[in-house]
């Protein structure tokens, strides 16, 4: 079992956990990712590392509950444990001084790019954060993006806070107005999200490194579940991953693989509902 | 009772094992074979001839004491039935169940000569679920030789170097990538094969007696390099595998519905996806599924989406769905005949047994989808057999004009694996060949790394899980050479 030494609730779906993880922490890097198991009945789901303390041996998870999983993980508290850990797994971000660079994330993405922006601001870099969330509720750790951003620039899709703006936009205007200062772009989001920034990064000639998150089972290379369709070629998010030139991901591909199992998650959400709502007649006898 | 003579013993029949009808297995991933009865047992264990110079050990990569322990059997001795099995084997309930027996020890038997051999895998099976059952503990290992030994990977190779070591009395920890141990046996092979409890008890009985340590969820090359593991341990032997899946270089392989046998089994065997919702991964197959291959693990694939399908229609009949009448169909797709199918004889003629439609001299030019991206048909060329090639096998050639389509929701790649690539991750020194597997003396394991030993699939590339602890076992007996030769260690 691997406690939960910390929770804190981010949003109504956001969660962030400490979890106890000795074997992952003293080797985890920037960029990383595990594989968490919540229960003996449960999924093998691919989570990205948001920070991790070796001499603590705990890394820091964040996740959105979206589907049957999330949400029972969301359920657990601090003294809970989790069935399985598995990690670090996947490259680490490629971390040297590039210079000036933007850093874009989006929703539950702002937790894996915290460590990235920090690594790459120590590197030497000049680094510009774009982050936004969809309102307001969604929107997590401002402060510690700005603690390691050089600039940061906050926006929400329904304006509710700061910007009314998709992340995309201030980061047109960016490349813009500073041709040529980018010299690498990050960006971790939802996939329609790192799709338009790739798009949106494009005419710039900006490269551009996105971190996919696809349907994974072992992580290790061994079921090939994870795969992405490149312009040379087919790759696993999990060994030749996380981290992907964005210009060369065939995004509808992507974005059709991975709602493959939509009508399952629907499924086992109602499902674990109904187990949950469940009141056995038994305990309605009165004693 | 007096004992039988030779020839009586050669007029008894070889004893079949009860199985599952098909029909009634396909509805369920229980296991198909049964097991022998008591009598049945006996009464098999009574045809061995206790040959003097026994040429069915010599067909066992483990050189399992086989007239020993059937002698014990059909004595009444089962606990020595288990003693004689374990001084070589101590996984028999698993060797038992997926060890190619025809092709081993019940090949070189001589009755195989005169007609049908001992069931030596049925009986070995039979002594196996007999220590499980009765929780028979094994033999206590030597006292401790204060020597660490660290083993990546628990699957057949990596176990039974481990046991072997451990029995020596050196201090042994695998290391496991995934959240529980036996590495193919359960995320390859599927229960009704091989049930996961008896896995798990085999596994741990040997881990507990022998105090050896598992380390699940310990990615080696992530987690720890090899090169950390050897400055912590006086040996490491690496039994990795080959689990990275072959897909065909054919247009249409990322549509939704093409997988590879790993990724389909393993959502099947490991996570157990045939309990969904009550387990939490998906699997599905739809109506129509192509298996591309014709080996073993292909077999369990088809098989396995039988089961899926039936399972499926009959919970559609239970709520009063009258959904199609038509259950589904599992193909397995094969460029060459019949002749050359290398699945093992049993396997392809349970498949065939329960339904899976053959299409053979057939092979995939693409897969078409939908607008949405998923699988609709599978397009295939004619196939006729040429000039035999290096491999001895006749080599197919497509027949020209011959292009035509099957409709398929499903399309899964049982086309080989090759190693996994992250152990490799700094571990220099560790050669390799052009198709990935480690270069290691077949007899002694060893790599061109001091210190490190390696066997199984991870140096053959995909094989049996006998073989693997074959030469699993090799290795430990040239490991334990190194660990007690005072020479030999301090130069090493």
């Amino acid at each position: 079992m691997y406690k939960i030494l910390e929770k804190q609730v981010l949003s109504d779906v956001t969660k962030l956990m400490v979890i106890e993880a000795p074997h992952v922490a003293r080797n985890a890097r920037a960029g990383q990712f595990v594989i968490v198991i919540a229960d003996a009945q449960g999924e093998r789901i691919p989570l990205t590392i948001a920070d991790h303390d070796p001499q603590r041996g705990t890394i820091t998870l964040i996740f959105q509950e979206v589907g049957k999983s999330t949400m029972a993980m969301g359920t657990m508290n601090v003294g809970d444990g989790f069935y399985s850990v598995a990690g670090p797994l996947g490259h680490p971000t490629e971390i040297e001084d590039y210079g000036t660079v933007a850093c874009v994330a989006g929703g539950v993405g702002i937790a894996p790019m915290y460590p990235i922006a920090r690594d790459l601001k120590a590197a030497g870099n000049h680094v510009i954060s774009i982050i936004g969330a969809r309102t307001k509720q969604l929107l997590f750790w401002e402060d510690k993006m700005r603690a390691v951003s050089d600039e940061l620039i906050v926006c929400t899709d329904d304006g509710s806070y700061k910007r009314k703006a998709l992340v995309t936009e201030p980061l047109k205007e960016l490349l813009t107005a500073r041709p040529g200062e980018v010299a690498k772009v990050w960006a971790i989001g939802p996939t329609i999200m790192m799709k338009f920034v790739s798009l949106t990064t494009r005419p710039f000639s900006v490269p551009t490194i996105v971190s996919l998150n696809t349907i994974m089972i072992d992580g290790t290379g061994m079921c090939g579940g994870c795969r992405v369709a490149m312009t040379d070629g087919a790759k696993f998010v999990c060994v030749d991953g996380p981290e992907f030139d964005g210009h060369m991901v065939d995004w509808n591909n992507l974005l059709s693989r991975i709602q493959y199992y939509k009508a399952e998650e629907q499924v086992a959400i109602e499902h674990w509902q109904q187990v949950r709502d469940h009141a056995c007649n038994l305990d309605k006898v009165p004693a | 009772m007096s004992p039988l003579s030779n020839r009586e013993r050669m007029q008894i029949k070889r004893h079949d094992m009860p199985a599952q009808e098909p029909q009634v297995r396909i509805g369920n991933f229980d296991e198909v074979a049964l097991g022998y009865s008591w009598d049945e047992a006996l009464a098999e264990a009574e045809r061995c001839l206790q040959c003097a110079k026994p040429h069915c050990v010599d067909g066992c990569p483990v050189g399992v004491q086989i007239p020993q322990f059937i002698k014990a059997l059909r004595e009444g001795n089962l606990s020595g039935a288990v003693d004689a099995m374990k001084v070589k084997n101590n996984l028999p309930a698993i060797c038992g169940r997926v060890c190619p027996q025809e092709t081993q020890c019940e090949a070189n038997c001589i009755l195989a000569k005169k007609g049908h051999s001992v069931a030596i895998g049925r009986l070995e099976r039979y002594v196996g679920d007999y220590a499980l059952r009765e929780q028979l503990k094994p033999e206590p290992p030597a006292p401790p030789t204060g020597r660490k030994v660290a083993v990546v990977g628990s699957g057949p190779a990596g176990l039974t170097c481990a046991v072997d070591l451990a029995k020596l009395g050196h201090k042994v920890t695998i290391f496991e990538s995934l959240h529980v141990p036996g590495g193919v046996l359960v995320y390859g092979i599927p229960e009704f094969r091989l049930p996961k409890n008896i896995i798990r008890a085999e596994i741990q009985t040997a881990a507990d007696y022998l105090g050896i340590e598992i380390r699940t969820n310990h990615i080696i090359g992530n987690t720890y390099t090899l090169d950390e593991l050897l400055s912590e341990y006086d040996a490491v032997f690496m039994g990795t595998g080959a689990g990275l899946p072959s897909f065909m270089r054919i247009p249409g392989i990322n549509l939704n519905g093409v997988m590879s046998a790993n990724e389909f089994l393993t959502r099947v065997n490991l996570m157990k996806g045939y309990r969904f919702p009550e387990y939490d991964t998906p699997v599905k197959v739809g109506h129509r599924v192509a298996v591309i291959g014709a080996g073993n693990v292909a077999m369990d694939a088809a098989r396995s989406s039988l089961r899926l399908q039936t399972l499926h229609w009959l919970r559609e009949q239970a709520l009063g769905k009258n959904g199609t009448a038509d259950r589904g169909e599992a193909h397995i797709v094969y460029r060459r005949s019949r002749n050359e199918v290398p699945a093992r004889e049993e396997e392809f003629h349970h498949a065939v047994e329960e339904g899976v439609i053959c299409d053979f001299l057939t092979n995939p030019v693409a897969i078409l989808g939908d607008e949405q991206g998923n699988v609709r048909s599978l397009r295939c060329i004619r196939m006729e057999l040429g000039e035999p090639d290096a491999s001895g096998r006749r080599s197919p050639i497509p027949i020209e004009g011959s292009e035509f389509e099957m409709e398929m929701d499903t399309v899964i790649f049982a086309l080989g694996t090759s190693p996994n690539p992250i152990v490799f991750n700094q571990a220099a020194g560790l050669e390799r060949t052009k198709h990935g597997t480690v270069v290691a003396d077949p007899e002694t394991g060893r790599t061109m790394k001091a210190g490190v030993w390696a066997g199984g699939d991870v140096v053959t590339g995909a094989a049996t899980v006998i073989s693997a602890m074959g030469a699993g076992k090799r290795a430990a007996a040239d490991m334990h050479k190194f660990l007690t030769d005072r020479e030999l260690f301090d130069v090493g």
